[in-house]
């Protein structure tokens, strides 16, 4: 491979991460407060699909966007509801979400199935810094969606560990008996933790219908909600190692991609299961390394209930 | 001032226990109408050819049977599971692994005695199926891998797998490229009940849950597995081996996934083929846990699931998308999650002094 082809393979490799990246975020954010959602493939598919009608009816990807990202809140409202307000089980909760955002979508878009987006995001060049050899390629001619999941991530970041707000999810995440007792509203930074995490799914989901392949299919997302949610345990709950992870099982779709057009002597088929593999072994690697569960937040998964204290 | 206030229950309720799931399948209907009206259909007319499409006719009825098979059989394995809180939702992926085993003695096999050639499809079909639940299983067991997304990872795998062939090294010669496997010999075709496509996983499915529900309530084992469910802690302090018990789950709700694909196959297609179950696994979660993880309540919801999906069939001629049937699913475990505090608290009057 020249080094053009190279370039574009990592080119591409970013553009695969961006919708895992926004979907991991959000899911962070839910997990550091404490909550497991495991809805994020239904958001991710109920925000392509708003996205995607949305634009195609307005002409504007920007409210297409906006959709998406109300949308994916929306569900994300459902299972708050559920696990903070009535302390019901946050497996099935986001199991009954993703069950709930797969048929959801596939009903709204019946009529859109296979219908190309005119109105997609397109590729935005940053000046200057595009020009130069190489990195100008690989990481500054993306579309807008690209830079702005970065910013965030870095946004995240510092709102997490810099910022007083920061402390309080984290604090709610590791110990909510604790974070009670100092007037925090424990199921207030859940609600918001939750829907913020909803609406990045929702975004997630619409920069696949808007930019990434611009257009509408049931299951459309194959797995990539689910993706994000093992990417979150390999970014250790930190958005900053989320970047490095999306861009890893960006770089393994995008070279699945590659070796398929490239004629590779493997079948299609193979190269199908390869994201998936990868993730359980990347799973498999990072639980064995951090045995003592140390970076996930302490109350993950438990709901709380003040009586109990 | 008197206020509602929710006061935790001092023991089960055998009423909510029956009553929440009741209601929340008849919420779940009502949301769907208030759904499919805002989308402009006419959801009586909507609801009553689903109630004709799965119940009117006995061709329908016994449609409906034939999915509900699958459902029950599914249902009992991932219950199995989520009695000891093992989240397995790799049983669409087992269901594929279990229907290419069994496929494959069929297809080598075919032509011996069929009480040679089922029971080895039902041999093939619940190692494969096992074999998928034992590698999330021991990877949960021993290294504390997370089971939730590895057995998801697995369908996606399985699903590959079985494409592969039947598009590849399976494909019928005759099958003008259509991504099948040619068909089973007779001996390897579950016989069927009367004349229906109603077989004899029917019976197979029942006995599966009169194991369970002996083993679960009767045997050392079955209480070891209740107990782990409850609490590892006390399990470990009660000197019970958590991690074996945990892989041997695994691999037996993997394998009775399996078995589920090997009925499919020898009862239903009798020929490995693309698609081989529409989402029965992930819809076996929802059985599972409308069944509260009961054996019995299991095989009534399937019947009522599967009538969901032949229904869900017929409502497409109208011109709605076969989508509705997923929608409504996830509706009733909202509804389900929702009433289930009922089931762990009462909703009583109380008059406050002061807080």
């Amino acid at each position: 491979m020249d080094t053009a082809a190279v370039a574009a393979l990592l080119a591409a490799t970013i553009v695969s991460g961006t919708p895992i990246l926004f979907a991991a975020m959000g899911e962070i954010l839910a997990e550091r407060s404490g909550n497991l959602n495991l809805g994020v493939e239904g958001m991710m598919l109920v925000g392509a699909v708003s996205g995607f009608i949305v634009t195609l009816s307005t002409g504007n990807h920007w409210l297409g966007v906006f959709a998406a990202v109300v949308s994916g809140g929306l569900m994300a409202a459902i299972h708050a509801f559920i696990t903070v307000t009535l302390r019901g089980n946050q497996v099935v909760s986001g199991l009954a979400l993703t069950i709930f955002g797969t048929g959801f979508s596939g009903f709204l878009g019946k009529s859109y199935q296979g219908a190309p987006m005119f109105f997609s995001f397109k590729d935005l060049p940053i000046p200057v810094l595009s020009e130069l050899p190489f990195v100008g390629k690989v990481l500054f001619s993306h579309d807008i969606l690209v830079y702005i999941s970065l910013i965030l991530a870095f946004i995240i970041w510092y709102f997490m560990y810099r910022t007083k707000w920061g402390l309080t999810i984290r604090s709610v995440g590791e110990n909510p008996q604790a974070a009670d007792a100092v007037g925090i509203s424990v199921s207030r930074v859940r609600y918001f933790c939750i829907m913020v995490g909803g609406m990045l799914a929702g975004l997630a989901g619409a920069y696949i219908s808007l930019a990434y392949a611009p257009t509408w299919q049931e299951n459309m997302t194959a797995g990539r909600g689910w993706i994000a949610v093992a990417l979150v345990i390999f970014a250790l709950w930190n958005p900053l190692r989320g970047i490095l992870g999306a861009y890893l099982f960006g770089g393994v779709e995008a070279l699945t991609y590659w070796l398929q057009i490239l004629g590779v002597n493997i079948s299609s088929f193979f190269l199908n299961m390869f994201p998936y593999i990868i993730t359980i072994v990347v799973l498999v690697m990072v639980t064995v390394r951090s045995r003592d569960d140390a970076a996930s937040p302490e109350a993950l998964g438990l709901a709380y209930d003040r009586e109990e204290r | 001032m008197p206020k509602l206030r929710l006061i935790k229950r001092e023991e089960d309720s055998f009423l909510a226990r029956v009553l929440v799931p009741v209601v929340s399948v008849i919420l779940a209907f009502v949301f769907g109408w208030a759904f499919l009206s805002l989308s402009g259909y006419e959801a009586g007319d909507v609801y009553s050819r689903m109630f004709k499409g799965a119940f009117g006719t006995y061709y329908a009825l016994s449609e409906t049977i034939v999915k509900a098979i699958p459902l029950m059989l599914a249902g009992l394995a991932v219950s199995l599971a989520f009695r000891m809180k093992l989240w397995n939702i790799g049983a669409e992926g087992q269901i594929y692994m279990g229907a290419f085993a069994a496929s494959g003695v069929a297809l080598a096999m075919g032509t011996y005695s069929p009480f040679i050639v089922i029971p080895l499809m039902m041999l093939a079909g619940f190692t494969a199926g096992g074999l998928w639940g034992f590698i999330p299983g021991a990877l949960r067991a021993y290294w504390h891998v997370n089971e939730t997304i590895t057995t998801l990872m697995l369908n996606y795998v399985a699903i590959s797998w079985v494409d592969y062939l039947v598009f590849g090294p399976w494909k019928d010669p005759a099958s003008k490229g259509f991504p099948l496997s040619p068909i089973f010999a007779q001996s390897a075709q579950l016989p069927n009940l009367g004349d229906s496509r109603v077989h004899l996983g029917l019976l197979i499915a029942a006995v599966v849950a009169i194991v369970f529900y002996l083993i679960i309530q009767y045997t050392r084992w079955g209480y070891e597995v209740r107990v782990i469910g409850e609490s590892q802690e006390a399990a470990r302090y009660a000197g019970m081996d958590v991690a074996r018990n945990m892989l041997l789950v695994m691999v037996i709700s993997g394998g009775i996934a399996g078995l589920t694909g090997m009925i499919e196959v020898s009862g239903i297609t009798h020929r490995l083929q693309q698609g081989i179950s529409p989402g029965y696994g992930y819809t076996a979660i929802i059985v599972a846990w409308l069944g509260r993880l009961n054996p019995f309540a299991i095989i009534m919801v399937a019947f009522l699931f599967g009538a969901l999906l032949v229904g869900g069939f017929g409502v497409q001629l109208a011109g709605v998308s076969f989508s509705i049937t997923q929608v409504l699913q996830g509706a009733v475990l909202f509804f389900l999650l929702a009433g289930e505090i009922f089931m762990k608290y009462k909703l009583a009057i109380v008059r406050e002094e002061a807080e």
